[in-house]
């Protein structure tokens, strides 16, 4: 194939990119050029059978150029040959060139200390179609009849990076991902009768998820028998229940959304700079039994050691105990930050940058919510008098940013406790709740065990990314409504 | 019936934008030399062993500009060219995609590898009633043509210059206008060139060369415990298969005041009532509307299960096509990729099956689904053509075209004077909707009483909530006589698949009311 994609080749174009700038627009441009060779190969079942299937092999370059301390422009292309990374460069400059002038242009990053990732697993890189099906294929089977749907991904993507001023590092990640779901269809039958709710259409689904850095650390047969497990438990007559506030024990699925929403509005460096974040760094805004970084050099990590704009990542701690101690940043939010925040601590740097970052800000490329005392899932319902057991959630959307409200659905499986037991199936049900306030100290325990989820956190090539979270039990949960009503 | 409505144009100085133009040769901007590539790899996996095979080689340019607060923050360009190809081998589907192939040796490795990609699918075969059944596809006589967009002022031609002041100057007036309130203020352009050529192993070759622009703008004004949001002339812009002509026609300037003073002055309104009343909503809010509760519920593949695990199902049973209630009698719902500039427009979709309109709902009765070939042969559905895939590098599969509301025989003024106690609430803010496509929340940005037929105080923090062919069914008024009222608003961003597929949809639609809906929720 012709793509460029092994590491030395990376190493070259982006080089090549950057002596082209300086020919072509001398020596005063700034400019910062990436390389992505990203291979992403995914198998989709439905009905319990592949019915997608494809693989995808690109090799992307990214190019930056600032003239004049701010007149810049960003351009890409899947475009490789001479030709083509010349006319990148011409491209960019001409465009520079008639931008009015960014008077916030942040600047390169430059040399630094390299920081050094959890690397590829070479096995996940050189993972084919019969390795995916093999997974499709435990999952399916491990859910013991009942008909599945989800998909298996691995991932390999490098990444080089460089600058004029000198920044010049290269890394590989892989991600390998099972995400599906079980589903027990009336039509099938757990026991011949309509859903629990009477409705027809009902359908008892249960999910099992997972990430990992190795394919070889997925069982798959594992999130197939859990996802059915789910799917069967929701085989009991459907409870009764009324809109407003009750206590929930969110599973780890369930957590993973609301974390995905704090990070990408709350913590997010541009929410801070332009007024539409709720967060208070350095007060007790949440319970203390709450501690959330971003750890993307962790050894399980399915991250690049370094952003988009090639600052290197770092273990950061956006939340200790429940305080709020840092919101992630690409180099526009740290200059923004800096020339706010005058008079007060400064914030971290954190490698949040991703190629959607102008326009959606940056993001948290690894978080961890660190899990906690409360025991297990089991455990954490059995502190439950009368509330809710919720396994997933789904179209979560952004209502009210300041006190970060969101609505949103229930999905895969939603009991009704009592008692510390779980007595029933209730459904999908709508929540209109605000995650800071759910979140304030008092309202929390978490769980003792974490998983690793996957989730698509930014836009850019390194797509997927690994959320380790805990289960969490929370005080209240605002219910507006449900699927059938 | 089908409608015979078109997008409106808004006031403003403006170029025509020209019809689409179908040929029966590819357009000239669609190389020869794409279509021996996509020939190439269509070979190379009929040789593999694959019963049947396509092959799309796709060369995108994208361009988007944002300003932010009176800069330009963002300028990027875009290219995105290769080869993806679908091979189809016994009953699995394969396919596999390579950027910027520089011969007819890289698509035909392309074209073996989608076929050894197929070959695995067969390792896991569906028990299920519809695995048991061969994947057939619909016949389409194979077509040979072209196909491009009306444009009348290449976006790719508009001076970068010309395009920054425009955006800059406007979040420059928004800021003035809205005072130290306006937290932020931001514009954005953006603009599609696609080219694509198609070849299939059943003697399909078709070329299509399609435009797309838009561009919008918004405020924020920042209060002491929340947000107001305003913008113009959509929530994230309007869009079309159209030229700079478009944005010609938006006229941003002439809105940009009027914007960041309803952001401001909604700081202050009063908080929408939390009841049940009759909602008025305004076309824009109503494109979502329809996109959301209407287009995904008829996607076939959502209905036959096959995006179960991630964008969902619907509540659809097709057992009940042709009879089941949708709405009222007011609710005419159309499939039309056909209608000139609206940003789900084409001449082929990406099976080569030709455009052609056709009806989802009529008087209130759901008669009509969004199919590709396999899923249309699979339901014993007699319609495919809306299948879109994401750029070269993604799988095609069923997509929303036009799916629109045709308009009423109101305007929006009648609407207001016949309600008695209502509220009418435009521009969506905030959208979520079950997996089934039945019960959604919308919150949208400014609401107004609406009192003994007249508009009264402005209201913020507007939303409502409902359950899909009960709130269908409380349509009682339906706007679109007056010019201007019925517009396509495009969607540049419709998310589905795995991996992530970004669709641009169309929608057409009229300020509307709805009795009995639950307005006001709160969180």
């Amino acid at each position: 194939m012709s793509a460029p994609g092994t590491d030395e080749q990376l190493d070259a174009v982006v080089e090549r990119v950057l002596d082209e700038v300086r020919r072509q627009g001398g020596g005063a441009v700034e400019a910062t050029a990436r390389a992505d060779h990203h291979r992403l190969a995914l198998t989709r079942f439905a009905g319990s059978g592949i019915h997608q299937n494809t693989e995808d092999d690109r090799t992307t370059v990214h190019l930056r150029v600032a003239l004049d301390g701010g007149r810049s422009a960003s351009v890409s292309t899947t475009r490789t040959t001479t030709t083509a990374l010349a006319d990148l460069v011409s491209t960019a400059l001409a465009a520079a060139r008639l931008s009015p002038r960014d008077a916030a242009w942040p600047g390169l990053t430059g040399p630094g200390p390299a920081a050094s990732g959890a690397g590829p697993d070479d096995a996940t890189a050189a993972a084919g179609p019969a390795e995916r099906a093999a997974l499709v294929a435990a999952f399916v089977e491990a859910a013991g009849g009942l008909e599945t749907a989800g998909y298996a991904q691995t991932t390999l993507l490098t990444s080089a990076v460089a600058d004029t001023a000198g920044l010049h590092a290269r890394a590989a990640s892989t991600g390998a991902v099972v995400d599906g779901i079980a589903r027990a269809l009336p039509a099938s039958g757990l026991d011949g009768s309509p859903g629990p709710s009477g409705d027809a259409s009902f359908r008892a689904d249960g999910v099992g998820r997972a990430v990992s850095r190795s394919l070889a650390d997925l069982d798959a047969a594992a999130l197939g028998a859990r996802a059915a497990r789910r799917a069967r438990a929701q085989a009991a007559p459907a409870q009764p229940l009324r809109r407003g506030e009750l206590p929930v024990v969110l599973e780890p699925s369930a957590v993973l959304d609301v974390v995905a929403g704090l990070l990408s509005s709350t913590f997010s460096g541009r929410g801070l700079v332009e007024g539409t974040s709720g967060v208070r760094l350095g007060e007790q805004q949440l319970d203390p039994a709450l501690t959330l970084v971003d750890d993307p050099l962790h050894p399980s990590s399915t991250a690049l050691p370094f952003d988009t704009e090639g600052t290197p990542g770092r273990l950061t701690e956006l939340v200790r105990d429940g305080v709020p101690r840092a919101v992630t940043t690409d180099r526009r939010t740290v200059a923004a930050l800096a020339a706010t925040r005058s008079g007060l601590p400064a914030l971290p740097t954190t490698a949040g940058a991703h190629d959607a970052s102008d326009t959606w800000g940056p993001v948290a490329q690894a978080p961890v919510l660190s899990p906690g005392g409360g025991g297990s899932v089991d455990d954490l319902v059995a502190g439950l008098e009368h509330g809710l057991l919720v396994c997933d959630l789904w179209y979560t959307r952004l209502a009210e940013a300041r006190r970060s409200v969101w609505t949103g659905l229930t999905r895969n499986g939603t009991f009704l406790v009592r008692d510390g037991e779980v007595v029933g199936p209730v459904g999908v049900l709508r929540f209109t709740q605000s995650y800071l306030e759910a979140l304030a100290p008092g309202a929390v325990a978490v769980g003792s065990g974490a998983e690793a989820l996957p989730r698509a956190l930014t836009f850019g090539a390194a797509g997927t990314a690994r959320v380790v979270v805990p289960a969490l039990r929370l005080a209240r949960w605002n219910i507006t409504g449900g699927a059938a009503t | 019936m089908l409608s015979t409505a078109s997008p409106a144009s808004t006031a403003g100085a403006s170029t025509a934008t020209p019809p689409p133009t179908a040929t029966p040769d590819p357009p000239a901007a669609v190389p020869s030399a794409a279509f021996d590539l996509a020939a190439a790899a269509v070979e190379a996996a009929l040789a593999a062993g694959a019963r049947f095979a396509d092959a799309r080689v796709v060369d995108r340019r994208h361009e988007a500009l944002t300003a932010r607060d009176g800069d330009l923050r963002q300028l990027s360009q875009t290219t995105e060219a290769g080869i993806g190809v679908r091979a189809l081998v016994g009953d699995g589907w394969g396919f596999a995609a390579l950027a910027d192939p520089t011969g007819e040796r890289d698509a035909r490795a392309t074209g073996e590898r989608a076929v050894a990609v197929a070959r695995a699918s067969a390792a896991v075969r569906s028990p299920g009633a519809h695995g048991q059944r061969r994947v057939e596809l619909l016949p389409v006589p194979p077509q040979r043509g072209g196909w491009a967009s009306g444009c009348a002022r290449d976006p790719f031609d508009v001076p970068l210059a010309e395009k920054a002041d425009l955006l800059v100057g406007v979040t420059q007036a928004m800021r003035a206008a809205g005072g130290s309130v306006i937290g932020v203020a931001e514009a954005l352009s953006a603009a599609w060139d696609t080219r694509t050529a198609y070849v299939s192993s059943e003697g399909a070759r078709v070329g299509q060369h399609v435009r797309e622009t838009g561009a919008g703008m918004h405020c924020l004004a920042l209060g002491e415990h929340e947000v107001q949001r305003r913008s113009y002339p959509a929530f994230r812009g309007q869009y079309g298969t159209r030229g700079w002509e478009l944005v010609d026609e938006l006229d941003l300037p002439a809105h940009a005041d009027r914007i960041a003073e309803e952001a401001a002055a909604l700081l202050s309104a009063p908080l929408c009532p939390s009841t049940e009343t009759t909602l008025l909503l305004g076309g824009e809010q109503m494109s979502l509307q329809i996109h959301e509760s209407v287009g995904h519920a008829i996607e076939l593949d959502r209905i036959l299960g096959w995006e179960a695990a991630y964008a969902g199902t619907s509540w659809l049973d097709l057992s009940r096509l042709g009879d089941l209630r949708f709405g009222s009698e007011l609710m005419n719902i159309t499939i039309d990729p056909t209608i000139p500039g609206a940003l789900g427009s084409f001449g082929y979709d990406d099976e080569g099956t030709p455009a052609a309109p056709r009806d989802a709902v009529r008087n209130g009765t759901w008669t009509g689904v969004l199919a590709g070939r396999d899923s249309a042969a699979l339901a014993g559905y007699d319609h495919a053509g809306s299948v879109r895939a994401d750029g070269y590098g993604r799988l095609p599969m069923v997509r929303m075209t036009n799916v629109g509301l045709e308009p009423g025989p109101h305007s929006l003024e009648e609407l207001v004077a016949a309600t008695d106690d209502g509220v009418l609430m435009e521009h969506n803010r905030s959208w979520s909707i079950d997996d089934k496509r039945l019960d959604f929340q919308f919150g949208c940005e400014i609401g107004w009483e609406v009192r003994a037929g007249k508009r009264g105080r402005m209201l913020r923090n507007p939303s409502y909530t409902g359950t899909g062919p009960v709130f269908w069914n409380s349509l009682d008024m339906l706007a679109g006589r007056e010019p201007g009222e019925w517009r396509a608003w495009g969607t540049p961003n419709c998310g589905k698949g795995q991996p992530g597929q970004v669709g641009h949809t169309g929608h057409g639609a009229a300020p509307a009311r709805f009795t009995g809906v639950r307005v006001g929720v709160r969180g």
